[in-house]
């Protein structure tokens, strides 16, 4: 018997199994949807392509061995001079005094919260912190300048550290960094099954050693992403950098002294009136173009990372 | 195996009373035995846990109150009784589990070879060490199976050579000839049951005086089940077990004593409070039970 006959078989009402009316708020909410989805993307590839282009015309002037490979950052001097070597020295130390101060500070109050906090404490503290997060950084940056610099470093260290330095704008976007580390590797180790820390408690673990042992492991891909989303960030940072790490470009590791970071560059010198399709020019957009990729392989790194050591709990 | 096994149980009585130390107090150490009472079924063995009049709080409300008894030395005690009824938070007050839960306050007494387990200076760390406990879902490290055994004596800072650790506990829990080719494997690639003998053998690591069970076997099939009391009754001459567990079978099958617990409702019936019924020999709990409400269940009339 085929299918019509069946339906079609005496006594049996007749089916319908097509909708009753269109669902076109459906298909509404749908296109909206990859909408929203689509303008991040788009975004992001107009940005890269217009970074691509001016610094196609950049190095179309300066040979890309001397920009890449060289010690000297004096774009705007007559002769001038492009070797990005400092900037991008700059930049890394400055992110790597700030992951030296925030990982630390980051991770233990993350422990705290999620091991050793009693609820009612981890739901005040937690807010405060994050509300760290959303002080402007342009507060960090005076911070750091007539504050921090003057009062602390200069009183501990005295004429080695002069007004503009790297080691208090790296310390300075630690603080700031704080709360990222903190607050995700804080969601990562809370996210740990209660079942495991019962388990190691049942074989004789103490607090210290659960912690350390079977919850900080469980959750290291979440703490490395909270890491890498703090260095991300604080190689980005452009404020603080500015306002308390001078303009100077610096090649060497002096951290008493101003370093330009790349971000400080392109921002002071977006500022100023420079001509557009001048060399000065193309410049911000070759170094932003570099910082672009310094934070893409970052990210790449961590997402490998991630799923490498992702546990799934079940 | 047979020789190691024999070897462990000429061990056992050293494990007893008088080696045992919680802390710097060293009090009256073991309850006294009740020799000869009951000669008709086998003699009672010296207690290991003695509870007095225990009641376990989550907050102002009783989960169980005024529990009495005695669990015995190198048995197999079983809690049973319906859900909600508090077994789970008893096994918990008896190695200290319940201080992880905010709120939790014990209250009576829980005795462990005559020792105050609930004393002031008690470490639950140190009761832990010495009494270890098997949960309801198998909850292996997110780590290969040898890091999962070599876990407890590495937190111990146990003497020895850890691979001879490892392979002991794993032919004790009859897991090494299943998985004795890939001990640097992650412990979730194992089968539940695998995962549930996992646990057993981590326990059993740290050469522990008692082993509790919390419902081991109800996330389990009926082979790995099978396998997990074959297990028991072998580990039943060297360890006092202790089983909570919905399965009358089970109970009937491998434990010597069975506590059988309900609830009570309070007099505005909103708030429920376990309490003990009967606690007995496992055979008159199924065959004799002097409380008909001990015979409804178990025999299946009621829960």
């Amino acid at each position: 018997m085929d299918a019509s006959a069946r339906a079609e078989a005496p006594g049996r009402p007749e089916i319908s199994l097509r909708a009753a009316r269109p669902r076109y708020g459906e298909k509404i909410i749908k296109g909206l949807l990859v909408l929203a989805a689509f303008v991040s993307v788009l975004t992001t590839t107009g940005i890269v392509l217009s970074l691509i282009e001016e610094t196609i015309v950049f190095l179309g002037d300066v040979p890309v061995g001397d920009f890449l490979f060289g010690t000297e950052w004096a774009p705007l001097f007559n002769p001038p001079s492009f070797g990005v070597l400092p900037l991008v020295t700059g930049t890394l130390v400055v992110g790597a005094i700030a992951m030296l101060v925030a990982t630390p500070l980051g991770l233990g109050a993350a422990i705290y919260l999620s091991e050793y906090a009693r609820p009612g404490v981890r739901k005040t503290i937690k807010p405060i912190l994050e509300l760290l997060a959303g002080v402007p950084t342009i507060v960090f940056g005076y911070f750091a300048l007539t504050f921090f610099t003057p009062e602390i470093l200069q009183a501990l260290f005295g004429n080695s550290i002069q007004i503009f330095n790297a080691l208090s704008a790296g310390i300075i976007v630690g603080f700031l960094v704080i709360p990222t580390v903190a607050s995700i590797s804080e969601d990562a180790m809370s996210a740990v099954p209660q079942s495991l820390r019962e388990g190691a408690f049942g074989l004789g673990g103490s607090k210290l050693q659960v912690t350390t042992r079977v919850v900080f492991p469980a959750a290291l891909s979440g703490i490395v992403a909270s890491l890498v989303l703090a260095m991300s960030r604080a190689v980005g940072e452009t404020m603080v950098v500015m306002i308390a790490g001078g303009l100077q470009p610096q090649w060497g590791l002096n951290l008493g002294q101003s370093m330009e970071t790349m971000t400080a560059f392109i921002a002071n010198t977006g500022k100023g009136d420079i001509a557009t399709g001048s060399i000065a020019y193309k410049t911000v957009f070759a170094v932003g173009m570099l910082l672009f990729l310094i934070t893409l392989v970052m990210n790449l790194f961590s997402i490998r990372f991630v799923r490498k050591y992702r546990q799934v709990y079940e | 195996m047979t020789d190691e096994r024999q070897e462990r149980q000429r061990e056992v009585p050293e494990r007893g009373a008088p080696g045992v130390r919680l802390d710097v107090h060293h009090g009256d150490s073991a309850a006294p035995g009740v020799e000869g009472v009951e000669p008709k079924l086998r003699a009672q063995r010296e207690a290991v846990f003695s509870l007095k009049e225990v009641t376990v709080r989550y907050g102002t409300k009783p989960a169980v109150r005024d529990i009495t008894f005695d669990i015995g030395e190198t048995e197999i005690t079983a809690l049973i009784g319906p859900s909600g009824c508090g077994k789970s938070t008893l096994i918990r007050c008896l190695n200290r589990m319940n201080d992880l839960i905010p709120g939790a306050a014990v209250g009576g007494r829980v005795l462990y070879h005559g020792h105050d387990l609930y004393a002031a200076d008690v470490d639950p760390v140190e009761v832990r060490k010495r009494i270890g406990m098997v949960f309801q879902k198998p909850n292996p490290f997110p780590k290969s199976i040898y890091d999962n055994i070599a876990f407890g004596p590495r937190v111990l800072g146990m003497e020895g050579d850890m691979d001879e650790i490892v392979e002991r506990a794993l032919r004790h829990a009859v897991l090494w000839d299943e998985v004795k080719d890939r001990l640097k494997t992650n412990a979730f690639g194992m089968s539940g049951g695998q995962q549930q003998r996992l646990c057993i053998a981590r326990a059993l690591a740290v050469e522990p005086d008692v082993i509790l069970m919390d419902e081991p076997c109800s996330a389990l099939d009926p082979i790995s089940t099978g396998k997990i009391e074959d297990l028991m009754l072998d580990l039943e001459n060297e360890y006092s077990i202790v089983i909570v567990t919905h399965n009358m079978q089970q109970a009937a099958r491998v434990s010597d004593k069975t506590a059988f617990f309900t609830v009570e409702l309070d007099e505005d019936e909103k708030h429920r409070t376990g309490r003990v019924v009967e606690f007995d020999h496992t055979e008159k709990i199924f065959t004799n039970p002097s409380d008909p409400r001990t015979e409804a269940y178990v025999t299946g009339k009621v829960g």
